[in-house]
């Protein structure tokens, strides 16, 4: 089964290299990992999309505890959570109605064109990992130029939350 | 020194550190990188520093010395080719949870990834091996690293920690003030110690309605000094106990309770108590796969009850019906306090046949060996080690046949006594193993239980038993083979023996001599008592007794690949015996 398990990390240089190490080392999955510092400059906060059986999950979340520069740890999956995931993609706009059809595909999905050139339109797209591959589908395929997702963030719903 | 801070330089905390913090002995090779910590080292003689012929001999002397010490062991090597040389030793120490701390020197901060001279990540090729490490980017925060390296590396589940010090950090010109961290905290890091009470509880309720218990306790009892606490619980049911080859010598190996080490090379009766028990008790032991055998075919009428102070060795191979996070002595400690209060009692009758069953299967005498050979066979050699001293030694050993019968017909009454390398099954350990121990306790006893092979990965030590005048005695079990991986060439390639024989050998009396030391080759079983009493009257010397055994002797019995508990392949001789006991069930 896919899970979402969020981080908090010692904001270290090498503590990246630990928790992708382990993925690696021990063979698991890796979907999506996702960094940055939080408002706390010493802690980064990480969000992981992974998959495996639930014996496998436990044993991914388990270790991931063990390493000494994770604070904290969560697996969102087991609560009410919300995921979103960000995506530029840049795609050829050349002519009236090529330039038309972009726009009104990028309504629809609630995009937003962030840059524009005379042969090109790039666009901001927000939301679940499927909104954003059907977002891709929805746009013909020689169409694209490049495509960048920043894979997912995770939250809680509700009061809930992952501090210190 | 604690309250006031003093002046020191990087090279100067450290080694005032290490003073602050008990250590008594680090291992060491100088290089570029640490020159300025070794000027320091060599003004003062509280640490004393042993001058190994190898990195890693360095870390293997220190693990030696942490497994019979309890306390961490420590190294200090230089930059590039001396990180990489201690790499094995750190894994070696990682599988089976030691506490160490090396420190490794790096090439200056301002020209890291700069590819320097004997520049090399050691933060990255240690990372996959060790339980933490930190590379000290300012001089100021380096006692308050060094404080986390030995708490990490002793807390919890043990391992080793790298301190990577890049050498402008041990300039002898640039001090700071220096005060001995008496405690630290990271946030980050909490060991877990406490087994949770109702899990205890049940834990209890469990065992005590059992009609065929089963104890099978391992490495987590000896690193948590929890061998008294074990014995008065395994006294107290009453159960039969069962070792892995790290956790000997934490319950007796002379007492009847104990029915032998377990798992590929354990008794037949460990084995098979193992896949007929109704409940089984796991604690300080991590269901390795030389124990298992075949994960689907394991303790098939089991409830399992598993205590171990790491949350992720429960359940990561085998399930566990009540999973306990706690130190080995409190969990202990806490069930044999409702052991001594509880209404509960054992069912007296079902434990005694149980016990019947064990002691049929024990009848078969699965170690048996041909005693009227007029080849010295390997087990006789361990034994004749065993009446020797006592049984009383400390006893480090390689990797191969000869640590296997060193396990089986060496039994440990105390715990810390029974030195190997379990996890990685790294040859060469052995010897510097010794170094480490005999330095800790030059009163005592140490031999190292060794194959042609595996001597020879770290025979170097050798120079430096004789500077540092660690007498031990290595008994050699010569059988010019890559015993072990001959066995299985035997057993599952048809004889096919490929590169497993040890040409070309150096005659070791010689070359124990060449070395200073004393060499005795035995090649019959007469003369075999004689050389060990000699072996071990040269108090001061180190001696080589270089025995030659029955090539082709075989480590039995052995659960091999696929197998379960129940399908074990027997020697020869407990086939006959078998015959001859005749006709016993063997199912529930
Ligand atoms: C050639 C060869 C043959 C082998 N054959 C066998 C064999 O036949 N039988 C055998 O048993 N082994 C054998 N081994 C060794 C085997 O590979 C494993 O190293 C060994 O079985 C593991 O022992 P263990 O389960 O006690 O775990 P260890 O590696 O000793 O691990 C200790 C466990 O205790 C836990 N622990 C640590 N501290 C505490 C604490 N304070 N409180 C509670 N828990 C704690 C740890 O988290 C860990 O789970 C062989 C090795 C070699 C090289
Ligand atoms: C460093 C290393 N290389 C290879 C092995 C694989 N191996 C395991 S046992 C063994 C043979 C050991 O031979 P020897 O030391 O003579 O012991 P014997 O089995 O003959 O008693 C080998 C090669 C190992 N364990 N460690
Ligand atoms: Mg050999």
């Amino acid at each position: 089964m896919r899970h979402i398990v969020s981080l908090l990390v010692e904001n270290e240089a090498g503590a990246l290299s630990r928790i992708s190490g382990l993925f690696s080392a021990r063979g698991y999955n890796i979907e999506s990992l996702t960094v940055a510092e939080t408002e706390d400059s010493t802690l980064s906060r990480m969000t992981i999309i992974t998959s495996g059986s639930d014996r496998i999950i436990e044993q991914i979340n388990k270790q991931l505890n063990k390493l000494v520069d994770v604070v904290k740890l969560q697996d969102m999956t087991e609560g009410n959570f919300i995921e979103r995931e960000m995506m530029f993609v840049k795609v050829k706009a050349e002519g009236e109605s090529q330039r038309a059809e972009v726009k009104r595909l990028s309504d629809i999905f609630r995009a937003r064109i962030i840059d524009v050139t005379d042969t090109t339109f790039c666009i901001e797209l927000t939301g679940s990992g499927e909104k954003l591959d059907a977002y891709i589908r929805a746009m013909h395929e020689n169409n694209i130029v490049e495509v960048v997702r920043s894979g997912s963030m995770g939250i809680l719903r509700g009061e809930k939350a992952l501090t210190l | 020194m604690s309250g006031v801070s003093v002046e020191l330089s990087g090279s100067e905390i450290i080694i005032q550190f290490l003073k602050d913090e008990g250590v008594k002995h680090l291992f060491g090779y100088p290089g570029g990188a640490v020159l300025h910590i070794y000027d320091a080292l060599q003004k003062q003689d509280d640490v004393m520093h042993v001058l190994v012929r190898h990195e890693q001999g360095a870390t293997h002397a220190a693990d030696g010395y942490a497994r019979a010490t309890g306390k961490p062991g420590v190294c200090l090597v230089t930059s590039g080719p001396g990180a990489t040389n201690a790499v094995t030793g750190i894994a070696t120490a990682y599988m089976d949870s030691i506490p160490m701390v090396v420190l490794t020197g790096q090439v200056p901060s301002h020209v890291i990834g700069c590819d320097a001279f004997q520049e090399v990540d050691a933060v990255g090729i240690s990372r996959p091996c060790v339980k933490h490490n930190f590379l000290v980017k300012d001089l100021n925060k380096l006692a308050e690293t060094l404080k986390k390296a030995f708490y990490v590396a002793t807390s919890g589940r043990p391992g080793p920690v790298v301190v990577d010090i890049p050498k402008d950090i041990t300039a002898p010109h640039i001090k700071v003030p220096y005060l001995y961290p008496e405690k630290i905290n990271m946030r980050s890091y909490n060991p877990n110690f406490k087994g949770h009470p109702r899990q205890i509880k049940r834990a209890v309720g469990l065992l005590l309605s059992a009609k065929r218990p089963m104890i099978y306790t391992g490495g987590g009892i000896i690193l948590d000094d929890a061998s008294a606490e074990l014995r008065q619980f395994v006294r107290k049911l009453g159960f039969p106990i069962t070792q892995t080859l790290m956790g000997l010598g934490a319950f007796p190996g002379t007492d009847p309770q104990f029915i032998g080490m377990l798992g590929m090379h354990g008794t037949y009766e460990a084995n098979l108590a193992m896949h007929e028990c109704d409940v089984l008790i796991c604690i300080g032991a991590r269901f390795d796969d030389r124990i298992t055998g075949v994960t689907s075919k394991f303790c098939p009428y089991a409830q399992i009850i598993h205590v171990d102070i790491d949350p992720a060795s429960i359940s990561k191979t085998i399930n566990a019906d009540v999973p306990i996070v706690g130190g080995a002595r409190q969990v202990l400690a806490e069930m044999n306090k409702i052991l001594d209060n509880t209404e509960l009692s054992i069912d007296q009758t079902a434990l005694e046949a149980w016990w019947q069953r064990i002691k049929s299967w024990q009848e078969e005498e699965s170690f048996a060996y041909d005693r009227n050979s007029d080849l010295i066979q390997p087990q006789a050699v361990v034994e004749e080690l065993y009446q020797v001293t006592n049984g009383e030694a400390y006893i480090t050993s390689d990797v191969g046949q000869h640590q296997m019968f060193a396990a089986q017909f060496y039994p440990f009454d105390e715990p810390r006594r029974w030195i190997n390398s379990g996890g990685l099954g790294t040859m060469g350990f052995g010897l510097p193993a010794a170094m480490g121990v005999k330095l800790a306790f030059p009163d005592k006893d140490v031999a190292c239980i060794t194959g042609e092979g595996s001597i020879q990965m770290c025979i170097q030590e050798l120079a430096t038993c004789l500077q540092y005048d660690t007498a031990v005695k290595i008994i050699n079990l010569n059988n010019r083979y890559l015993g072990m991986v001959r066995q299985w060439q035997e057993f599952f390639y048809e004889k096919r023996y490929s590169h497993v024989n040890m040409d070309s050998l150096p005659d070791f009396v010689k070359l124990a001599e060449a070395y200073g030391h004393v060499g005795i080759r035995v090649d019959k079983p007469a003369d075999l008592h004689d050389a060990m009493k000699e072996a071990f009257k040269l108090k001061s010397r180190t001696v080589f007794l270089d025995i030659i055994t029955d090539r082709e002797a075989n480590v039995y019995p052995m659960i091999s690949a696929g197998k379960a508990h129940n399908e074990m392949d027997i020697s020869p001789l407990q086939q006959q015996k078998q015959a001859s006991l005749k006709g016993r069930g063997e199912k529930v």
